[in-house]
């Protein structure tokens, strides 16, 4: 013992701080995950904001209860499945945000806790977790609540006791049942301003614009898919607009009504559904944009946001083999 | 350091390290009491008996452990040999540490000025391999590379490391010297020297070509200067030498200058110190000054759970004990605070393609780091490009899951390697 200890001292080596000994790199340029989810929080917080100055105190019920349900999801699913606790992160927060955003003030609490329960547990951890998700949660959700309670997501009869200073019809039904002429109704700047019926926090369409373009500015969504989603939306509207003024509404009306702005920003760039590549967020966003507004104006559904990105969605890693050639590849 | 900034459209570009127009004096520091030297060692397990304990040596001596290969070290000091013992270096190389007692008068060994009368190739290859910037002789004898191109690197390949742009801008005339020497040795006329952007000018007729790369990480990494300067793309899996171009650190070349100008092997190395505030220095020590004696002489505290690496932040290694010595190829030695330092998380990849965007090989590495964390090597090599990896280390660097996807790469390497060698040798 005595010589083991003699030879520790020996060795000044043995007797030395620790140093930690890691792998190259040793900087990072800083963002974390926790960030991007609170930053996408604080991007939603205008257009929510609105929602609750038209729905008042329901409208913020159902955004506490959206929020807390996720979180509380995401840790009952954690310890059942005994994996690390991950609702630090913020993205079950997120979740539960911007769930809130696509539904309508007067959701009963049972359909929000079953929302919530369907996009983390059936659209997020039971395909792994974060980054495995094959389709966006929110998307998934919303569509499974639409074709299971169809009265729900019935803008018109859930908003139908609120007196509000605007047109209280929802303006993609007006457009789809009943063509232009309730259209032209509606001013551009009073859609863009948020006068118009829809979920909490999807019609505030320069609350959104706000967010979606600081989130493009500090790099945490990615401006191909969002500008080429809007772009599709337009110019698919405005070619049917062309085709028949009569029954089609115009490009704008379709930017600024149902969930297309909060799609462009919010849904269709989602990491983990999305592509990579330049030129395949191309094509995934132009194609959300143009199926959105064929499934609008030809399809049975009123808003074709939803769907549109859960097709995109499906062919996002197909589109993603479309890449740039690895230096020095041998073919 | 290094961080993003607020407007994150474009990728973080990471600024290679740019000296004042004056340009600062190297601080020297002083020979330690005792230096140790990190000799390689062959598979036998006994230690080999050529160098006993209380030998003397001398500044400049050759001190080869095995006579029939051709493994040395140069002795930068005079005194007297302490101890021998076995001492194991990253993936899995081995070494013998030769601790050397620093007598009180120094000797110089004149071994190599009766020899340098008439440079060759043989005569570098066994003196010189073991002086400051560490040349790589090996590569440029091999016939079988036909090297034809020589580029000295007058610009570290990591940001924060200014190393070898002050050789390249203080020690002119080392560096033409040096540079005549090598197209007489070699017989390779042609020789470029890299050095950052706008700094083109000034070298005059230093006998070699002057190019610039662009001043930010990673033009300075091989493969980079080899598709941008050279025009030649390396193909995946190969290497600078089997395309005929070799790649010597300009202190290499300055060592040889010297060396044949004084008729001594230089025993100086210099090397960047970047202490935790951030702050460097140029810094001149003797080759195996331990790290724990350079720290000593400016002061500067390790704490628990702080890093210390040797090379720079973004390829260089950690080390784990400060009694590691300064070795020819030591080009910084950076102490990071364990604050500041980066740590890995076990977060599974969310495909926001911040690595797609910035690898400069155009990798697909989210897809390629699914492969790798499940140990899939072979398909990760087959299907994602693994080899056309350049090892810059971005990836990681950008990751917000802060996923070790460097190490994943360089563990893949390294694994499809050891399972090739059996193979191979069943053949």
């Amino acid at each position: 013992m005595l010589e083991k200890r003699k030879a520790v001292e020996q060795q000044p080596s043995l007797l030395q701080k620790k140093l930690i000994v890691s792998h190259a790199p040793f900087l990072h340029s800083g963002p974390r995950i926790s960030e991007r989810s609170y930053h996408t929080m604080l991007a939603a917080v205008p257009a929510l904001v609105l929602g609750f100055y038209h729905y008042g105190m329901p409208a913020v019920g159902v955004a506490c209860l959206s929020i807390s349900t996720a979180i509380i999801w995401e840790l009952l699913f954690n310890l059942v499945t005994k994996r690390t606790i991950t609702i630090g992160d913020g993205n079950a927060a997120l979740l539960g945000l911007l769930f809130a955003m696509l539904v309508p003030a007067t959701l009963p609490w049972w359909a929000v806790v079953s929302g919530t329960f369907i996009v983390i547990v059936i659209g997020k951890q039971i395909f792994g977790g974060i980054g495995s998700n094959a389709f966006n949660p929110l998307a998934l959700a919303v569509a499974m609540m639409m074709v299971s309670w169809k009265d729900l997501f019935d803008f018109d009869a859930a908003l139908l006791n609120y007196d509000l200073e605007f047109a209280t019809i929802y303006p993609l039904v007006a457009a789809k049942y009943f063509g232009t002429t309730p259209v032209d109704a509606f001013s551009l700047l009073d859609l863009f301003m948020g006068k118009q019926l829809g979920g909490i926090g999807s019609t505030f369409g320069l609350g959104l614009l706000i967010g979606g373009i600081y989130l493009i500015l500090r790099g945490f969504i990615r401006w191909e898919i969002s500008l080429t989603f809007l772009a599709g939306v337009y110019l698919t509207a405005f070619v049917f607009n062309l085709v028949d003024p009569a029954r089609f509404a115009g490009p704008a009306f379709h930017l600024l009504t149902g969930y297309t702005l909060i799609g462009a920003f919010f849904l269709a760039t989602e990491d983990s559904s999305s592509p990579v590549n330049f030129i395949p967020m191309l094509i995934y966003g132009a194609f959300g944009g143009i199926m959105t507004v064929l499934i609008r104006n030809i399809g049975a559904w009123v808003d074709g946001v939803i769907l549109a990105i859960l097709v995109i969605n499906l062919i996002s890693p197909l589109l993603d083999k479309i890449r740039p050639q690895a230096l020095g590849k041998v073919m | 350091m290094f961080k993003k900034l607020f407007v994150g459209l474009a990728p973080t570009q990471l600024e290679y390290e740019k000296l004042p127009v004056r340009l600062p004096e190297a601080e020297r520091i002083p020979a330690p009491k005792s230096i140790t030297l990190l000799h390689p060692k062959n598979e036998d397990h006994r230690l080999p008996s050529v160098l006993g304990i209380g030998d003397p040596v001398k500044t400049g001596q050759k001190l080869s452990l095995y006579p029939d290969q051709n493994f040395y070290v140069i002795s930068p000091v005079t005194g007297t040999v302490a101890g021998l013992s076995p001492y194991s270096g990253d993936f899995g190389k081995s070494y013998i540490a030769i601790t050397i007692t620093v007598g009180r008068d120094e000797s110089l060994d004149g071994a190599f000025q009766q020899q340098m009368k008439n440079p060759t190739m043989e005569l570098a290859s066994s003196y010189l391999a073991y002086t400051p910037g560490n040349p790589p002789w090996s590569l440029l004898a091999d016939p079988e590379n036909g090297i034809k191109t020589i580029v000295i690197r007058g610009l570290d390949p990591d940001p924060m490391v200014a190393t070898s742009q002050y050789i390249a801008q203080s020690r002119l005339k080392d560096l033409k010297k040096g540079i005549h020497i090598l197209k007489e040795i070699s017989g390779v006329q042609d020789i470029i020297l890299i050095t950052a952007g706008e700094s083109v000018q000034g070298y005059g007729h230093i006998g070699a070509q002057v190019k610039g790369v662009k001043t930010t990480y990673p033009s300075a990494l091989p493969q980079m200067v080899m598709k941008d300067v050279l025009g030649q793309v390396v193909p995946a899996g190969k290497t600078c030498e089997d395309l005929g171009v070799c790649f010597f650190n300009v202190e290499a070349v300055v060592s040889v200058g010297k060396a044949f100008e004084s008729g001594q092997l230089p025993t100086t190395k210099t090397l960047t110190l970047v202490k935790k505030d951030g702050t460097s220095k140029i810094v001149e020590t003797r080759i195996g000054t331990a790290v724990a004696n350079i720290l000593g002489a400016y002061g500067e505290t390790v704490n628990e759970y702080d890093r210390v690496i040797f090379g720079g932040p973004m390829t260089g290694s950690a080390l784990y004990a400060l009694e590691h010595p300064v070795e020819p190829d030591t080009d910084s030695i950076i102490v990071l605070d364990r604050d500041k330092a980066a740590y890995v998380s076990d977060y599974p990849c969310i495909n926001c393609g911040e690595c797609v965007r910035i690898c400069p090989a155009k990798m697909q590495v989210h897809m390629l780091v699914r492969f790798l964390e499940a140990n899939q090597y072979e398909h990760a090599a087959e299907t994602y490009d693994l080899y056309s990896c350049i090892e810059c280390g971005l990836c990681s660097y950008v990751c917000v899951s802060r996923i070790p996807i460097f190490q994943y790469i360089k563990l893949a390497k390294y694994e499809l390697q050891r399972a090739k060698t059996p193979e191979a040798a069943d053949a």
